[in-house]
């Protein structure tokens, strides 16, 4: 079996990152979340316009995978609703989101090529084996197609998930700690994908900590504390005051 | 995407998966035969101890395997949160719910085409006039197992002590589809072999009633 390091990831930009879209701009409107007693969200309300890139930050616990998962419609808020503005009269808006979580939604026992194969049918993804053979690309594990993903490394399994949420080439990206288990270069590999992306217009929502390289990228920073919004550079601000002030308390 | 189309393309997964790992299969073939072997040897019954004892034996075999091959059903999707991709892909609650059921019914059938030969075998029960009549009733008496058992292993996978409270949710349940469908064997065992309509018109009816209970139920079913 070769290795992670005979892996190596591509040098030029993607077909299927690149492709022009208009993004989906989404809005929170008071969203409170309760588990049990515990209060993850406390009367959140943002408005994300289309095609921004929004890093969202905060300590452990502040509430930023709650709002992801909210926004990815995997859980209800107690209280609030969510809109998402721009959507085509027969769009829904989970065909025009992708999201990369904690955890890599992928199958262990079925093989890269499958898992990716799955997913674009789940979606309605047209020319599906191009889709697949050129998203495999990108990430730089065509050679490793057919490998059983339990095979994979942390890092090459975190490049999967992400050429798997970018598959259908989703309007609106929810981003939950993506670059986690990415060595040197996979993250170089992901700031240039997400750099490819904002400039399509892509609307991204980027939860991470305050190193990440990624951050130089967005064009608007929000930090959660204890569930509410502690500071905002706003869609027209500056997110580098923020993000250095974050910085410095990191 | 229609529900139909969404389960056929799970149901591919649950199949690939399966047959890749043979999880499942395996354990729940193993369990059933060995119910059915030791019955045999400790019991020794004669053919009309068989006849009489005999569905109630094959019933416990497969509900238990059943059982066994339910609970790895939602839980096998956490491990890297793979219901969540699920729940996430445009598709409809239910044909996640469906692609699940339409998997864990082959799985069923598969041990049942193992189990009841060996069953006939072992019990000198004959088959022969009857077979037809015989995948009716395990049709629709696994059905009832498998819906059933599906849902409840939706509802438990997020729960602690999943292991235990599977069975615990979902055998008090199959009470009622338990008796008639032993009582539906037992009308097919018979020296003069006939299909109990009755039985069979309330095995039919608790299928078609759990089955919309379940597409009903499913949005609440699959969310966190």
């Amino acid at each position: 079996m070769a290795g992670p390091s005979s892996v190596s990831l591509p040098q030029s930009a993607s077909a299927v990152a690149t492709a022009p879209v208009a993004g989906l701009g989404i809005s929170f409107e008071k969203i409170d979340k309760r588990f049990g007693s515990l209060i993850a969200l406390r009367g959140v309300s943002l408005n994300i316009a289309a095609g921004e890139f929004v890093a969202l930050l905060g300590h452990n616990g502040a509430g930023k995978t709650t709002l992801l998962r909210i926004a990815a419609l995997l859980m209800s808020p107690t209280a609030g609703r969510v809109r998402f503005n721009g959507l085509g009269s027969a769009e829904s808006p989970k065909s025009a989101t992708g999201m990369v979580g904690h955890s890599t939604l992928l199958y262990d026992e079925l093989t890269a090529e499958e898992n990716l194969s799955l997913f674009a049918k789940l979606y309605g993804v047209r020319e599906i084996p191009d889709r697949v053979a050129q998203a495999l690309a990108d990430c730089g594990l065509a050679s490793r197609a057919g490998s059983i993903v339990r095979n994979f490394s942390r890092g090459m399994r975190q490049r999967l998930a992400i050429a798997r949420a970018l598959l259908h080439g989703p309007r609106l990206l929810l981003l939950d700690e993506p670059a986690a288990g990415l060595d040197r270069q996979g993250a170089a590999w992901f700031a240039e994908t997400l750099a490819r992306l904002r400039s399509s217009g892509t609307t991204i929502l980027m939860s991470t900590h305050a190193r990440n390289e990624s951050l130089d990228l967005a064009t608007r920073a929000i930090s959660l504390s204890a569930g509410r919004i502690e500071h905002d550079s706003g869609p027209d601000g500056d997110p580098r005051p923020v993000l250095a002030a974050l910085r410095a308390e990191a | 995407m229609s529900t139909a189309r969404a389960a056929a393309i799970l149901l591919g997964k649950e199949l690939r998966l399966e047959f890749r790992t043979r999880e499942l299969l395996n354990a729940t073939v193993v369990f059933a035969i060995v119910v059915v072997v030791l019955f045999s040897f400790a019991f020794n019954p004669t053919p009309d101890e068989s006849r009489h004892y005999g569905p109630g034996l094959l019933w416990i075999a497969f509900l238990f395997s059943g059982s066994l091959m339910l609970h790895p059903s939602f839980a096998r999707e956490q491990s890297n949160d793979t219901l969540d991709a699920l729940r996430m892909a445009p598709v409809s609650a239910f044909a996640i719910l469906l692609g699940k059921m339409l998997a864990n019914f082959i799985f069923l059938a598969l041990a049942e085409v193992v189990l009841v030969p060996v069953f006939a075998v072992l019990y000198n029960v004959s088959l022969a006039g009857i077979v037809g009549r015989l995948v009716l009733v395990l049709a629709l008496g696994s059905i009832g197992i498998i819906v059933t058992g599906t849902v409840f292993s939706a509802i438990s996978a997020h729960a602690r002590m999943r292991e235990l409270l599977l069975p615990l949710l979902m055998l008090p349940i199959l009470a009622p589809l338990l008796i008639a469908a032993v009582e539906a064997t037992s009308a097919l065992f018979a020296r003069q072999p006939y299909l109990d309509q009755t039985w069979v018109a309330f095995l039919a009816g608790f299928d078609v009633v759990f089955l919309t209970a379940s597409w009903l139920l499913c949005d609440f079913l699959m969310e966190e």
